[in-house]
């Protein structure tokens, strides 16, 4: 790391947000406020343990398992904290399903709130100040800008995550997907497709 | 970047930087998103999150009062800071607020004593624990909810809700003033205006409310909607 060493060119330095989180980090590291083991154990849970593949296997299984379905949109919370799906930043959580009718688009317009336990942090696109004004006032630009145009008599329907509610879409089940298992079927869930950017992809689109 | 105070009506505005639903002249290359983006684009991203995490476990303040601690730097501030430089720097406002870092160890950038990590420091199977379990603000509802479901409901505006001016509240701005549909009562969750500013959780009923997106932004779609979660207290009945 090119840390201390000040008769370097300024390039090899770190910026300036990282130099000051390395200063906040040590103090606290010396004072025995935080401790090492801590943080790299939350750092390798949201880089490798936590992310979107856990929305992916609900929304596939959704697809392939009506029961499961019924389950997942009626008795969210219990079958999460069963399946090890609940924690932080997502304690209670709402699916929102997709319809010919419907297509739900999720954003926090006050802050960043995103369902962790199942999408993972969020990406920057989503943090970012223009997603969070514009998501709510003209969504279909937005989604248009996503490569997403939909049709005028389709329901373009926001959730602004203002409490501790967190909501995952259930995307609409593509073409192609009967007879997979949810393995296969998940492959075809995208991160952004769960928040509503994005339909699920088609394998037959894909094969062709 | 930030909008010109003139361009929102007084009432609604409290000068906070935070709250940018329906602003203009925001811009992000949206085509140009990757399905793959890492994680965290820069390591120290996901350190920053992680000592924000540590440092909250503590129990010295809460969730609400993080979030209100960003919305707290300067507009300039929220403005130009990366996303994780705000965390940084609300953490290190959080910190000296509440005595756990001084003012002069950080002019000095380094501790004033060194000592083996605390019992009250999180640990690594702690962290684990934690990131599982989570911290539900579900409450016991207490009382019976005000609102049924489909009534129309007005919305209060920030200024009425917040406790205290410029206080805490989640009650964005755009959504001020405008007439919804309750469709879910969530039980009661603890209110996010008291427990920023550590004057307790006073769980009362949380709602999803619809609007009509024409409803609340000229050029509103007219099937579109949006919908919000938001406590009792912001809520009027509508005049029949």
């Amino acid at each position: 790391m090119p840390h201390e060493h000040h008769d370097h060119a300024h390039h090899l330095l770190p910026s300036d947000p990282e130099l000051k989180l390395k200063a906040i980090e040590q103090i606290l590291l010396d004072k025995g406020l935080i401790q090492a083991e801590a943080i790299e154990e939350i750092i390798e849970s949201y880089t490798h343990k936590i992310g979107p593949h856990r929305g992916a296997e609900l929304v596939a299984r959704a697809w392939t398992d009506e029961t499961f379905k019924t389950r997942l949109i009626e008795d969210t919370d219990n079958l999460l904290v069963e399946m090890g799906y609940s924690g932080r930043q997502g304690e209670h959580v709402v699916i929102v399903e997709n319809t010919p009718e419907i297509h739900n688009l999720v954003v926090c317009t006050l802050c960043s709130c995103y369902p962790w336990p199942l999408l993972g942090i969020p990406p920057s696109w989503y943090k970012s100040d223009a997603y969070r004004s514009r998501a709510v006032s003209e969504p279909r630009a937005v989604l248009a800008e996503f490569g997403l145009e939909l049709d005028e008599n389709i329901c373009v329907r926001v959730w602004d995550s203002t409490a501790e509610i967190r909501y995952l879409v259930l995307p609409m089940k593509p073409l192609g997907i009967e007879g997979l298992s949810w393995q296969q079927a998940a492959q075809y869930v995208s991160r952004n497709a769960m928040i509503g950017t994005a339909l699920a992809v088609s394998p037959i689109t894909e094969d062709e | 970047m930030i909008m010109a105070s003139s361009d929102r009506p007084d009432p609604l505005n409290r000068g906070l930087p935070h709250d940018l639903g329906g602003q203009t002249g925001h811009y992000y290359d949206f085509s140009a998103v990757q399905a793959d983006e890492p994680v965290f684009t820069d390591a120290w991203h996901g350190r920053a999150l992680a000592v924000t995490i540590a440092a909250a476990a503590h129990g010295k303040w809460n969730l609400d009062a993080s979030r209100h601690a960003r919305e707290l730097l300067s507009p300039e501030d929220y403005a130009s800071f990366s996303y994780y430089e705000k965390w940084v720097s609300a953490l290190t406002d959080l910190l000296v607020q509440h005595g756990l870092v001084s003012r002069q160890e950080l002019i000095a950038g380094t501790a004033s004593q060194h000592r083996p990590p605390l019992p009250a420091s999180l640990s690594a199977k702690n962290a684990r624990d934690m990131i599982h379990t989570g911290s539900p603000t579900q409450r016991p509802l207490l009382t019976s909810p005000k609102f049924d479901i489909a009534q129309k409901v007005v919305t209060k505006t920030p200024a009425q809700t917040a406790i205290q001016p410029g206080g805490h509240t989640r009650l964005p701005s755009y959504a001020a003033l405008k007439t919804g549909i309750i469709t879910a009562c969530h039980g009661a969750h603890i209110l996010p205006d008291t427990h920023a500013h550590f004057k307790g959780e006073a769980p009362e009923p949380l709602y999803t409310v619809s609007f009509k997106a024409s409803d609340l932004f000229a050029g509103g779609n007219d099937n579109d909607e949006v919908r919000l979660d938001l406590w009792e207290r912001y809520l009027e009945p509508a005049p029949a």
